[in-house]
């Protein structure tokens, strides 16, 4: 373990990522998956839909046709643009989550790992944040800061957090004690060119992973939340909302909950392949292995 | 070993201590008055003035804190802003379903789960251990309440074979009981199966290339014998040791699989109390899930020894 590593962790990357179909099929899958979704969302006013909004009452629960691609609603509004518009605030939550979580955790990380008076004090609290299930931290924040779209991001992000922390000060641990930081410690190389170089550098990896398994718990949480009531607001298409609306009257219109649920499900899968794809990738033991 | 289990229930302390701060904190982390943000937008002042005494509102954050701790340890979890009952009656009262609920599908996800995982690693690389990952993946990927409705669509709906939603108590009868039960547990016990399996083969893939495995099998034991006494044994921490971190998401998939399948569990107390914002009883609810789940750990912790004997304490 010498300077290079830094670079080996990134390097192996553009090569895998073109053999990818061949070498990494669940990954590529996930990748095309995605892909598709995210080209729902941004695609969605062009795509076939109308108004997810639009009301049209003499057509309520109009069964999956020739107009309604996804049938409609208990108020005749259409499934299929609201599912296709719902990939937009899921998207919105999975990104906004995982960038927020990954900052926070990576700052608490580093702190963790390099101060130990700090140390035992983070560490502490982000044990007890552990302990308290993430659903029902992520209820009693939304339930006290009102429900909104931001407020759901904030809430999953805390929620988040420890486990990202934890894996940061993980690898900064390790790291501290590899002699090519301890020769640039001997070398007198200053502190924020040691993390830039050596530090930072090698949390890549891992927080790449890490962020996707953020992203598909976000997702699915959004849409628990939503479907008890306690998360995004109704007025906004999500699955979890549209969900939650067809509740009641699943038994004879199955298709405002199937729906919406497949593209959850479809989502969700897509991300966690991406996931499990990238950590073999990236693992050193894993491509070893073949 | 007694030294041990003692030591580890000392560490729980700390802990708990801080679950219980964050918690309690968690009213005074957001914006506005209290008492104002738990009256609710229609509350008269006079509403405020009477919430605000009632929960001790106005006085010091810390002496707030040990009022609340010291009620807690005793078993005084406050009472509900809405119903004027005891937080804790609330929660005993509603405790039955979720208890079965939660080792139902516990029960359903182990059964399910490790014997899948364990035959997927013995056929690694086959059919049998594609399906079975697959399974893996799509039920860490399908969202409990998606599950439950096509369960529910599949089974009681199409086939008319178990009741769509409710709960009915064990003391009206074993069978009613089971019936109720069979479809929410089921639901729940898939997704937590998906992540036990995928434990349970990458332990039992561990464990199969070991030298006593071979020998095992040298010896002229049969397949079975192999793979439970040998194999699963010395597979067992980490499959343990996952049920126990799955447990929190057990947790929150209660919450929603109540929701779905209408069963008056701590699940739905948790959703009604949110929905009324009646603080005291949702901090209750999560004291109580959060202890449950470090109490559950402690004894996956303890349970080690049990497995493999050499692991001393």
């Amino acid at each position: 373990m010498s300077a290079p590593i830094a670079v080996s962790a990134i390097a192996p990357e553009k090569s895998l990522l073109r053999d990818s179909a061949r070498d990494h099929p669940g990954l590529f899958a996930g990748a095309v998956l995605l892909l598709l979704v995210i080209v729902a969302a941004l695609a969605a006013p062009w795509l076939g839909t109308v108004d997810p909004q639009a009301i049209a009452v003499l057509d309520r629960l109009e069964t999956p046709g020739r107009e309604y691609w996804f049938g409609a609603d208990l108020i005749g509004r259409d499934v299929y643009s609201r599912t296709l518009y719902g990939a937009r605030v899921s998207l919105q939550v999975g990104l906004g989550v995982a960038a927020l979580a990954l900052s926070i955790g990576l700052l608490i990380g580093l702190i963790s790992g390099f101060s130990k008076a700090a140390d035992t004090v983070l560490m502490r609290v982000m044990d007890g944040l552990m302990s308290i299930p993430s659903v029902l931290l992520a209820v009693a924040l939304i339930a006290l800061t009102g429900a909104s779209l931001g407020n759901v991001i904030i809430a999953l992000a805390i929620a988040e957090v420890p486990r990202v922390a934890r894996l940061v000060r993980s690898v900064v641990v390790s790291l501290r004690g590899q002699p090519f930081v301890e020769a640039a410690i001997t070398a007198g190389t200053r502190f924020h060119l040691i993390l830039w170089r050596h530090i930072l550098p090698n949390t890549i990896a891992p927080l790449l992973v890490q962020g996707t398994y953020i992203f598909a718990s976000a997702v699915l949480t959004e849409s628990i939340l939503s479907f008890i009531g306690a998360g995004t607001p109704p007025a906004i298409p999500s699955w979890g909302n549209i969900i939650a609306e067809g509740r009641t009257v699943f038994q004879f219109a199955p298709h405002i909950v199937l729906f919406p649920g497949i593209a959850l499900s479809l989502t969700v899968l897509a991300v966690n392949l991406v996931g499990d794809g990238l950590r073999d990738a990236l693992d050193p033991r894993f491509v070893q292995r073949g | 070993m007694l030294a041990y289990a003692l030591r580890r229930l000392l560490s729980t302390i700390p802990v708990m201590a801080i679950v219980a701060l964050l918690v309690f904190s968690l009213l005074y982390l957001t914006p506005g008055d209290p008492a104002v943000v738990l009256a609710g937008e229609q509350a008269s002042e006079t509403d405020i003035a009477r919430l605000r005494t009632a929960m001790a509102l106005d006085k010091p954050y810390a002496e707030r804190f040990l009022i609340w701790v010291g009620g807690a340890v005793r078993g005084d979890l406050g009472v509900s802003v809405f119903s004027n009952r005891p937080v804790i009656e609330l929660i005993v009262q509603r405790l039955e379903p979720t208890v079965a609920l939660t080792l139902g599908s516990l029960l359903i996800a182990i059964v399910l789960a490790v014997p899948l995982g364990t035959l997927a690693a013995w056929r690694s690389g086959g059919a049998l251990d594609r399906i079975v990952m697959g399974f893996a993946v799509f039920g860490f990927s399908i969202p409990v309440f998606v599950l439950g409705y096509l369960l529910i669509i599949l089974f009681s709906v199409h086939w008319d074979l178990l009741p769509v939603q409710g709960y009915r108590p064990i003391a009206y009868g074993v069978g009613p009981f089971l019936e109720h039960l069979a479809l929410p547990a089921l639901s729940l016990g898939i997704v937590n199966a998906a992540l036990i399996a995928r434990i349970t083969r990458a332990s039992m893939l561990d464990v199969l290339n070991q030298d006593y495995m071979r020998t095992a099998r040298a010896k002229g034991l049969s397949t079975s014998r192999i793979l439970i006494r040998h194999g699963l044994r010395n597979a067992a921490v980490p499959i343990v040791t996952i049920i126990g971190i799955g447990f929190a998401m057990l947790i929150s998939g209660v919450v929603v699989t109540e929701t779905v399948f209408n069963i008056p569990g701590l699940g739905r107390l948790t959703v009604d109390a949110i929905l009324r914002r009646d603080y005291p009883v949702i901090q209750g609810v999560i004291l109580v899930f959060s202890l449950t789940y470090v109490v559950v750990n402690l004894l996956v912790d303890l349970s080690y020894g049990l497995f493999d004997p050499r692991i001393r304490y």
